[in-house]
């Protein structure tokens, strides 16, 4: 019994460490890691912190990354909720063939994207703007919400629907203030997804974006191989990128199955 | 059951639209150059299967494809079995449980990129800690830009490392559903371990570990940012995973043509094997 509770302990030991090793890293002097190894950093020091924070091209990496991820997850949760709605609620010529279509746009390889993504929002003119890459994120993110918000949309008795009618309250009027509330969870869910598979995709955001909407991704892959290698900085850069899902992931942590499983938990 | 209501089509004609714009168009794009030549200006000349041809027929597509199979099959037999083994162990109740699904979760949630990164900093053979670890305290010689070994091993405990937490979280919301009751007729039934595992645990757990193994197969199949910022498929081409041979013949050498051909094959295979692993792993459920 004492041998199986340390299996989680080890696990979460495996886990952490190479996030150690990160966080360490980012808090070294450029002489120090350039010196040898060190199991801790032997003169604390937020040089890297400070030259990422004052940096323009740095820190407008992190903001250009949080507008499109920001109008990603509002575009998706949108459109997905009356979609989710008649999926959960009606059947229609198609609905099944439908649901599963959208399924498939979660497999298709983003490397076979890119070029035809690039392609597609430089002939509509969006190309290196936020809203070229919200939309282009939308191709695997509103499957994912419409799948998430119907799950727990099916969780909801019917009978609240009729009762509404019955009561006379008007469609728009029952969605937005009686069902709504009732899967505030879900939504919530659904927006915490959004926001994180925009958040950790690289591909097709680097590809669709030049300078006005670099993502910080994109700004440390050129760091990496342009101005020497400068592994402080690099750290630093990438604790940073891990602070929004350590902040948002406790608020989800009874739900996070069910939304990597597209709500069919 | 459901009413049957057609104007349900309004509500889903948005996302149809969204949807379409970014997955028809940049489809129809990649079936347009994989059957033509091109030469620049924008001249295209019809080229048929050719393309197809050449891929299907090229000893680097087959290489790159093997190797892809070979990853993906090793990270299935790796993250399935582990995955289980530590929902199992996990606590049930109390206030470790949501300390450890947060924990757990989080490598899933870093950017994917700073993960490759990541992992090149602790691999780093004289000042990461993995690479010091194995090069001066236990002496195996150990370095990723040298030994193609050492880069698969890598890759793949980089892998383990990111998304086994899928599979635990799966599987334990499976095993949290079991109700306590099962436990008890089993103790009274004298059941073993093994026998609670095999008869209670494993079919309550059937569907979430269905799911779990089609998102892995998809994602492992699909990846390409991990392995590329860690490696960049090499040493040599001993990582080139497919999505990276793609990216590198697309907009590396921009040999439009057959890099669209390969998208083309590379999608069909994905689609096939992971509609072949929904049907097997369903088909017990229809016959019974």
């Amino acid at each position: 019994m004492r041998l199986k509770s340390l299996v989680p302990v080890i696990y979460i030991l495996f886990l952490m460490l190479p996030i150690y090793w990160l966080v360490a890293m980012s808090f070294k002097t450029t002489n120090e890691i350039l010196a040898g190894f060190s199991l801790f950093p032997q003169t604390w020091t937020l040089a890297n912190y400070t030259a990422i924070l004052t940096d323009p091209t740095w820190y407008w990496g992190y903001i250009n990354s949080i507008i499109y991820v920001t109008l990603n997850t509002i575009i998706s949760v949108v459109v997905a909720l009356p979609a989710a709605y008649a999926f959960s609620r009606y059947t229609f010529v198609g609905d099944k063939h439908l649901f599963f279509w959208l399924l498939t746009n979660r497999m298709a390889p983003a490397a076979v994207f890119a070029l035809p993504f690039f392609q597609l929002y430089s002939a509509v003119g969006l190309f290196d703007t936020h809203i070229a890459v919200a939309l282009a994120h939308c191709l695997f993110n509103v499957p994912l919400a419409v799948w998430i918000l119907e799950g727990f949309m099916s969780g909801v008795p019917k009978e609240l629907d009729e009762t509404a009618y019955v009561d006379g309250y008007s469609f728009p009027k029952f969605f937005v203030t009686i069902f709504l509330p009732s899967i505030t969870a879900g939504v919530g869910v659904a927006a915490f997804f959004c926001f994180m598979f925009s958040w950790v995709e690289l591909l097709l955001a680097k590809t669709l974006t030049a300078v006005e909407a670099k993502p910080i991704a994109a700004v440390m892959t050129r760091t990496a191989s342009s101005a020497g290698y400068e592994l402080g900085l690099l750290a630093a850069a990438g604790t940073l990128t891990i602070i929004p899902g350590a902040i948002v992931i406790y608020f989800v942590r009874n739900y996070i199955a069910k939304g990597f499983a597209l709500g069919r938990v | 059951m459901k009413k049957l209501n057609q104007r349900a089509w309004l509500f889903v004609t948005p996302v149809l639209l969204l949807v379409a714009f970014n997955a028809l168009i940049p489809m129809m794009t990649v079936v347009n150059y994989s059957v033509q030549e091109t030469f620049g200006d924008n001249l295209f000349f019809w080229q048929g299967i050719d393309w197809f041809e050449q891929v299907l027929t090229s000893e680097r597509f087959h290489k790159a494809l093997g190797r892809q199979f070979l990853f993906t099959f090793l990270i299935l037999i790796i993250e399935v079995p582990l995955g289980v083994a530590i929902a199992l162990a996990m606590p049930r109740q109390g206030f470790w449980v949501p300390f450890c699904l947060v924990t757990m979760a989080l490598p899933m949630l870093i950017p994917w990129n700073v993960v490759g990164a990541m992992w090149n900093i602790f691999t780093l053979p004289d000042i990461g800690l993995l690479g010091y670890f194995m090069n001066h305290t236990l002496g195996i010689s150990y370095d990723m830009t040298q030994n193609p070994l050492a880069a698969w091993v890598t890759i793949v405990i980089m892998d383990v490392w990111h998304w086994t937490s899928l599979v635990v979280l799966l599987a334990y919301a499976g095993l949290v559903s079991i109700p306590n009751a099962y436990y008890q007729a089993a103790e009274i039934d004298g059941a073993s371990n093994w026998a609670v595992f095999r008869y209670i645990q494993l079919p309550k757990m059937k569907t979430v570990l269905t799911i779990a193994i089609l998102l892995r197969f998809m994602d492992s199949f699909n990846i390409y940012t991990e392995p590329f910022v860690l490696t960049g498929g090499g040493p040599g081409n001993s990582t080139t995973l497919l999505s990276i041979d793609l990216v590198k013949i697309a907009l590396g050498q921009f040999d439009l043509g057959p890099a669209a051909a390969m998208s083309l094959i590379y999608f069909a295979i994905t689609l096939l094997a992971s509609w072949l692993f929904y049907t097997l792993m369903t088909m017990n459920d229809n016959k019974s």
